[in-house]
């Protein structure tokens, strides 16, 4: 089973939702749309050869850059039986940043969907339980967003009476 | 949570082995989060029925340091650091997984030497790791003797980590392109005296006074079991996926560094239980042993660095006399080396299961997106379904033989 093959079974079956096919280290990258993220999951999932039954990781990426896709969802699915790995994408627009859940397919996915709300604040509709995770919870903004830049490390304005210096 | 708390219907009274009630009182304990059965800071809230678990809240996030944020301002030489205080009871696993990831992406191929070093320094950490876990079982089941006889071959280890980077825990060990040192004859001769002599000896009188305990085995035999399937879907990997059945292994199935070279078996359980999670991490130890043996054995000649001269420190001495080191010594140093764009994952079978670390590299001197997939924050979450309608003792066990390392699982 190579790469090849899913890429094409993939398409014959969801056509122009899946695109943006990319091999990048040998791993089978695609991007699909929020509509069609829940039945091309179940899909994999459920296919009689390639079975990708194993979720290994969900998480974010904000693009601030990406013009009406500024954030990432990001899945990496594992076929234990095959091992072969697999990666899709589903970009969101800031303005409206709802992806369905798929803790019903995996329910590992809960705390995965938390943390990734936690830190970007994509919203995980039909989520059971989407609040934050590793930050408290009065925290009122989303850290890993990238306009929360981290302090320059070769930054000169800093006073350094300020800093005991 | 709520929903789950009173048995209305028979379902749920059967799974709490308890008559159908409308009208129970619960208690709530707080489990946690300084508790010291906890071992780490964590807190769980359970909701009991007398000495019975009818559901539990998790809180986590106590020891949350924003790793994935700090990374993405720092060169990719510096997030060693933040990798050893995740797992930071194997933090060499942590480091060289990291290395991996960084060479895959700017296409290094390490020399053997290096692999097999590396090797042997993972399956020490691993060795390390699993000693923690299975001895800490034994005292949260109130035997104390195991864990201080085989902490003393923990003890050992930590030398031998001394001898190849100078720190205990966080060893912060290997380099982008190989290891920072050589083995050593001293460290040689320690890695050989404990594989050969004094950890087998250890172990194997730990595995006489527990395996067949009965006292032991009476608190652990079919105590928080979970199927194969269930795991899977939780994500389970590691020791705790295997020990319910399944043999996934990331050195077997996606061999790095050289794994593909060693002759070692992959110990499977059957039920899940704590007593299946005990005996394959006992039985791990054994085959890290092994490969650790075969490593010192066909130890290859040659360098134990790639030549990667824009990650790789040169040489001090070609520092003061050669150019070109100088000015790669600044710029390594300064950090103000841009790395290739692209996106690379890469596992590593960690003392917990897959440790996986996605990088997004857009081309610059940090990685602009860098997540770790850490074992313990994805498996821990099945722990309120496994301690449901079991009592506080046994719940402690299991939690205990989960293997939860606060640090990896808040990162």
């Amino acid at each position: 089973m190579t790469n090849q093959q899913i890429a094409e079974d993939i398409v014959v079956k969801f056509g122009e939702n899946t695109h943006s096919f990319e091999e990048p280290w040998g791993l089978l990258t695609l991007t699909t749309n929020r509509q069609n993220i829940i039945s091309l999951l179940e899909y994999l999932k459920q296919h009689e050869t390639f079975r990708f039954n194993f979720l290994t990781d969900l998480t974010g990426i904000h693009l601030p850059d990406n013009q009406g896709a500024e954030f990432g969802v990001i899945y990496h699915l594992h076929s234990l039986q095959n091992n072969v790995r697999i990666r899709i994408k589903v970009f969101l627009s800031q303005d409206d940043i709802h992806i369905p859940t798929v803790t019903s397919i995996w329910p590992t996915a809960n705390w995965m969907e938390r943390e990734t709300y936690d830190f970007f604040g994509i919203l995980f509709d039909g989520h059971p339980n989407l609040i934050r995770i590793l930050n408290i919870e009065e925290m009122d903004y989303f850290p890993m967003r990238k306009e929360y830049a981290l302090e320059d490390a070769t930054r000169e304005d800093k006073i350094d009476a300020l800093f005991g210096r | 949570m709520e929903d789950i708390l009173i048995p209305k219907n028979t379902s749920d009274a059967l799974a709490l082995n308890r008559p159908i009630v409308e009208d129970t009182e619960y208690t709530t304990l707080n489990l946690g989060p300084t508790h010291p059965a906890t071992h780490g800071i964590f807190q769980n809230i359970l909701k009991m029925d007398g000495e019975k678990i009818v559901s539990g809240e998790q809180t986590i996030g106590y020891i949350h340091r924003a790793f994935e944020k700090i990374a993405e301002r720092r060169p990719f030489y510096q997030i060693t650091t933040l990798t050893d205080r995740m797992n930071y009871c194997s933090s060499p696993i942590n480091n060289m997984g990291w290395h991996m990831t960084v060479e895959k992406l700017l296409g290094v191929t390490v020399p053997k030497r290096a692999d097999y070093i590396r090797v042997i320094m993972m399956e020490l950490a691993r060795i390390s790791d699993h000693i923690i876990c299975n001895s800490i079982l034994g005292v949260d089941t109130g035997a104390y003797s195991g864990f201080l006889y085989v902490f003393q071959e923990r003890e050992k280890i930590y030398e031998i980590y001394e001898e190849m980077c100078g720190a205990r825990l966080t060893t912060n060990m290997g380099r982008i392109g190989g290891m920072e040192r050589d083995l050593s004859p001293t460290a040689i001769a320690k890695i050989r005296d404990l594989v050969n002599n004094s950890l087998p000896k250890a172990w194997a009188e730990f595995e006489k006074l527990f395996n067949r305990n009965r006292i032991f085995v009476d608190r652990i035999v079919n105590v928080g079991p979970i199927t194969g399937e269930r795991a899977l879907e939780y994500g389970f990997t590691g020791p705790n996926l295997r020990a319910a059945g399944i043999d996934y292994d990331v050195r077997v199935m996606e061999p790095y560094s050289s794994y593909q070279d060693f002759d070692f078996d992959i110990p499977v359980g059957h039920n899940g239980d704590t007593y299946d999670r005990f005996m394959v991490r006992n039985q791990e130890i054994w085959e890290s042993m092994k490969i650790i043996r075969q490593a010192l054995e066909n130890l290859p000649e040659g360098p134990y660095y790639a030549n990667e001269n824009h990650y790789y420190l040169p040489p001090k001495h070609d520092v003061y006399k050669n150019m070109e080191a100088l000015i790669y010594h600044f710029k390594i140093v300064m950090g103000e080396i841009d790395a290739p764009a692209g996106e690379v994952y890469h596992a590593v079978e960690g003392g917990n299961g897959e440790l996986g670390f996605y990088l997004v590299s857009d081309g610059g001197r940090a990685p602009y997106r860098l997540h770790f997939r850490r074992p313990s924050f994805i498996y821990y979450q099945a722990y309120p379904e496994m301690c449901k309608g079991v009592s506080i003792s046994d719940a402690i066990v299991i939690l205990s033989s989960l293997n939860v390392i606060a640090g990896e699982l808040d990162a």
